[in-house]
């Protein structure tokens, strides 16, 4: 449903988005991943018809936003990132605005602010002036703006950025509501929504695509992916250093990070508690901790990030 | 066209919601006064007509006018709002068109709470109301040519200051071109050429020749053209400078 082809953009003599190609299918959710400045709300103002990319195009349903914009916009939805809207008018009548410029009229506007305020929960704000909501009201009427036309293609730019707990909670919600029949795109540096929400993550730095996989996949290439933490009453981290180590699949022993007991990670990320468990009851440790780690997707973030970065600032 | 009358409906509205509209067209009201009374001796010179009223429009629109075109597209890159209403599914020129008519509405709207004028004058005497009426459709068209003047500026600016400061220069220049002054400087060492343009480009003079009350279709083509060319320029530079 969305289909991003080649796009690049100069800044001057800056590369702020190198050849970036993907594809979104109905019922995918995108997490689009990247340090500040990587270029993700480039490519989404690309994306969304706002910036004329330097070369390259995105379609939308089938449409080109360069060569037929205001179809392709018709299939859009987009949250903007801070979810500017005009500050002197209410929900309700920034919402009639949306609707009429949408195409919609009458009854059938109504209805569907109707359902999109009932949705998002904003009917208790929808008199008031946009510009004394709180944050997180602002960023559902925004929301509501985007999901008004019931658009199969959705682009939201950091949907959680600045709401509380409870707020992300139900902004997932309405995310994962809305999944099977749209192709949707989001952009964030919180780690935690692309396990929560995505199907599929790109991460990009300094405009490239570094990689793009399920979040479980990139976890996996967290060197913590399959590593165990084992502690055990009385027994010195030294000692439990010194016995693990000889184990033919493990590849490190370290001090955890919290001070109790230690983490060992395994050779080319095997299933390594088994054998621990084993080699613990032979010596009668009395365990007190053993957990088999999940792998952490900001360290994979970071490692991926980071090394992009070294080549760059050695040419420089 | 359904684009255009809703941007201009929320555009229009947007003026009411703040105080701007009612302290722009106190403002108007009470300066268009004072210049037809105390400056213009509207009573002394014991004539019933309103020449002394629109003779200072063209430089009363000059410190309002850009008032009014300043935040028409500066806003809109402050708040960020541009993004939001760039990627609806408008056309540029709707979204030009739009804004735009609101604001020449709106001036619309101030000129015409000048009726008491018009009542008072026929009131006092006999006026010639086909000159008046003419003079009336001269100052709205002047001001609709400043107003796109300042949209044109206003498009490639955050900052209202400057788009309101920019604008009072063009539409200075643009008023004046025609001015003796202008022509005494120019005139000895500048080619013919550059005297009659300068003629031929001021508001003021194509303003006046409408004023004497005949609506010659060249003064209004002039105006309308003003104002077409510069919407254009005012779409091509959003095209353009969309993210700055």
């Amino acid at each position: 449903m969305l289909e991003i082809r080649h796009l690049v953009k100069h800044f001057g003599a800056l590369v702020a988005v190198d050849d970036v190609s993907f594809a979104v299918a109905r019922g995918e959710v995108l997490g689009f991943l990247g340090p500040s400045g990587a270029g993700k709300s480039t490519t989404m103002k690309m994306i969304t018809g706002f910036v004329p990319p330097s070369s390259g195009t995105s379609v939308i349903c089938g449409y080109d936003i360069l060569r037929a914009p205001l179809a392709a916009k018709r299939c859009i939805g987009y949250l903007l990132e801070g979810a500017p809207a005009y500050p002197d008018m209410t929900p309700a009548a920034f919402l009639e605005f949306v609707a009429h410029i949408r195409g919609f009229r009458g009854r059938e506007a109504k209805r569907r602010i109707g359902r999109i305020v009932e949705t998002i929960h904003i009917a208790d704000v929808m008199h008031q002036p946009i510009e004394i909501l709180s944050k997180g009201y602002r960023r559902r009427v925004g929301v509501a703006q985007a999901l008004l036309h019931d658009p199969p293609v959705v682009i939201l730019d950091e949907p959680t950025d600045g709401l509380d707990p409870n707020q992300k909670y139900e902004m997932r919600r309405i995310i994962d509501e809305m999944r099977p029949n749209k192709a949707i795109v989001i952009s964030t540096h919180l780690l935690e929504e692309v396990e929560a929400v995505c199907s599929r993550a790109i991460i990009i730095a300094h405009g490239r695509i570094l990689a793009d996989a399920t979040p479980a996949e990139l976890a996996r290439r967290s060197r913590r992916h399959n590593a165990v933490r084992l502690a055990a009453a009385g027994i010195s981290e030294a000692r439990l250093r010194a016995e693990l180590i000889r184990l033919p699949m493990v590849a490190a022993v370290e001090a955890a990070p919290d001070g109790e007991g230690v983490s060992v990670f395994p050779r080319d990320g095997q299933d390594i508690v088994a054998d621990l468990a084993d080699l613990a009851r032979a010596h009668r440790w009395p365990v007190t901790l053993l957990r088999v780690e999940q792998g952490r997707l900001d360290e994979v973030f970071r490692e991926i990030t980071t090394a992009a970065a070294a080549p760059a600032a050695a040419a420089a | 066209m359904r684009a255009v009358a809703t941007i201009f409906r929320r555009e229009l509205a947007g003026y009411f919601a703040t105080p701007l509209a009612y302290v722009f067209i106190v403002i108007f009201l009470v300066m268009a006064g004072m210049l037809t009374f105390f400056v213009g001796n509207f009573f002394g010179r014991g004539q019933a007509d309103l020449e002394p009223f629109f003779a200072f429009h063209p430089w009363l629109y000059l410190v309002l006018i850009p008032a009014l075109s300043m935040r028409l597209w500066a806003e809109e890159r402050r708040s960020g709002t541009i993004e939001l209403f760039l990627t609806l599914p408008i056309r540029t020129t709707e979204a030009v068109a739009g804004k735009f008519l609101a604001a020449w509405c709106f001036a619309g709207i101030a000129l015409s709470l000048t009726f008491p004028f018009w009542i008072t004058v026929n009131i006092l005497g006999r006026p010639d109301n086909g000159v008046i009426a003419a003079s009336y459709l001269a100052s709205w068209l002047m001001a609709g040519a400043m107003l796109a003047v300042g949209a044109c500026v206003s498009a490639v600016t955050k900052n209202q200051v400057i788009a309101f400061v920019v604008t009072a220069a063009l539409v200075f220049l643009f008023t004046a071109a025609g001015a003796p002054a202008v022509l005494g400087a120019l005139s000895g060492w500048a080619p013919q050429w550059l005297l009659d343009a300068s003629v031929q480009m001021s508001f003021a003079g194509h303003f006046s020749a409408i004023t004497r009350g005949v609506v010659d279709l060249r003064d209004v083509f002039y105006f309308v053209s003003v104002m077409v060319a510069f919407l254009f320029a005012n779409a091509i530079l959003i095209d353009l400078e969309k993210a700055e």
